[in-house]
């Protein structure tokens, strides 16, 4: 099994497609989770709420809504993009996308709300200041792209719905584990499982050594008393 | 330098700052004395452009501050708060970041860096993380993080409040030894007359989000404005 072309297909395109998914919903929950934390708007206590709700949308009926859309008779059945990695990845960014703004806005606004001021007040631009705090937040955002990224490669849902797990086509790990399962084939679907899990596993170990790099940095050096300060409150 | 004009501030729609007039002139340390919830913070995020003013102007070089460019306008000033709030990084990264910001090319800026950290008796802490230093320490990096930028107005909310009674000491002395130096102009908030009188050439005294009194500490002292001012002198700790 290890050097079926077909396995290693399905992994391929499993990767390719959360991988996509998780990208995308990078590019659009950062600034928006952004903009979130740190703006001050009517309806803004709404819209997280809407996020957080977002952030547990069952995989399926995701799938659902996004099958209905992109069938033939609906309205972007003219993208012909049903049953294709497309419309995996479509649904994939609609459940990772909240997950990421919503972490994204809660990393944010655990920060010290003053050290906004005391970035504008060193001079730092906007988009400066921006760039600094999430530089500062960089752990929780790191565990926001792990969470939004573990939401979708786990997910089967959605991608069966919309993806249809043609095979050679649009057949993911999860889809798979599904078919086999179906016709009885546990030795084959618990064999799937293994290698989902493995796979997650190497991607998140990877995320959180680069995670923990950051915060052992913080702590490598011994830190001398120099006896004349008081300890930081 | 600095002009404010029938001044007023509002936070959660409450009146928080009300100065009818103040002049701060070119190489003067103002400190701004007052008790808790005096409006002092807010003139400084006022004067940062922090907070726009809902009523009345502030005008600097004779230009209201409604009209200054703010990028502008907020690279000529340096904020220090009462809590350093340094970012998770090494000293001299801390030091540098108002430079870097200002894209001030990297041989200057480690040469106005090691200058100020030395000036600051912080140049032996260069590689550690900010989370290593101790709370006197941080606030000297916070002092050479706005110090390096050297400012036209430096603006300093509380800033060693928060320090045991030896190390707070130290720091006054060496802050007013560095502003007394460079004839910078400087406001400087505080809850403490003596502290104030110690750094400052006059002292503005806030009682309820307004000004009540501008003078020396004598003055203040031998003759208070109003009841007000009269009861925060009574109250301070002497």
């Amino acid at each position: 099994m290890p050097f079926d072309p077909e396995i290693w297909q399905i992994t391929s395109l499993s990767l390719q497609v959360s991988t996509a998914a998780t990208v995308i919903s990078l590019l659009i929950g950062l600034p928006f989770g952004t903009w979130l934390a740190l703006g001050n708007f009517r309806g803004r206590s709404f819209i997280l709420s809407l996020i957080n709700t977002g952030m547990a949308l069952p995989p399926v009926v995701v799938g659902l809504v996004v099958a209905m859309s992109l069938w033939r008779s609906g309205p972007l059945g003219d993208l012909r993009l049903i049953y294709t990695p497309a419309a995996i990845i479509i649904a994939q960014t609609i459940i990772a996308a909240p997950v990421v703004t919503g972490l994204t806005a809660a990393a944010l606004a655990a920060l010290d709300p003053r050290l906004q001021q005391q970035l504008l007040g060193l001079g730092a631009s906007r988009g400066q200041m921006v760039w600094y705090l999430w530089r500062e937040a960089r752990l929780p955002l790191l565990a926001a792209l792990m969470a939004g990224f573990g939401s979708v490669i786990s997910e089967v849902g959605a991608s069966m719905m919309v993806g249809g797990n043609i095979r050679g086509q649009t057949r993911v790990l999860t889809t798979a584990i599904v078919l086999e399962t179906s016709k009885g084939e546990f030795g084959q679907a618990l064999a799937l499982s293994t290698l989902l899990l493995v796979l997650t596993y190497l991607i998140n170990l990877a995320l959180t050594w680069i995670q923990q790099k950051g915060r052992k940095a913080d702590w490598s050096q011994s830190i001398p008393e120099r006896g004349q300060s008081a300890p930081r409150k | 330098m600095i002009q404010i004009r029938d001044l007023l501030i509002q936070r959660n729609g409450l009146d928080a700052l009300r100065v009818d007039f103040l002049d701060i002139q070119r190489g003067e340390t103002l400190t701004v004395v007052g008790p808790n919830g005096a409006g002092k913070s807010t003139l400084l995020l006022a004067l940062a452009r922090l907070l726009k003013p809902s009523r009345g102007d502030i005008l600097y070089e004779n230009k209201s501050l409604k009209r200054w460019d703010e990028l502008d306008y907020r690279r000529r000033i340096s904020f220090v708060f009462q809590s350093p709030l340094l970012m998770d990084m090494s000293v001299e990264q801390n030091v540098a970041l108002g430079l870097k910001f200002r894209g001030i090319p990297k041989a200057e800026t480690r040469r106005r860096v090691w200058k100020w950290m030395q000036q600051l008796g912080v140049e032996s802490l260069s590689k550690r993380r900010a989370g290593q230093l101790s709370g006197g320490e941080a606030q000297r990096v916070s002092l050479a993080r706005a110090f390096v930028l050297e400012p036209e107005l430096l603006l300093l909310d509380e800033p060693f409040a928060a320090l045991d009674p030896p190390t707070h000491a130290r720091l006054l002395e060496d802050l007013s030894a560095l502003l007394e130096r460079d004839h910078r102009t400087a406001v400087f908030v505080t809850h403490n007359l003596n502290e104030a009188s110690k750094v400052s050439h006059r002292i503005a005294v806030f009682v309820g989000g307004v000004l009540r009194q501008v003078g020396t500490a004598k003055q203040i002292k031998s003759k208070p404005a109003d009841e007000t001012v009269a009861a925060f002198l009574h109250e301070m700790p002497q």
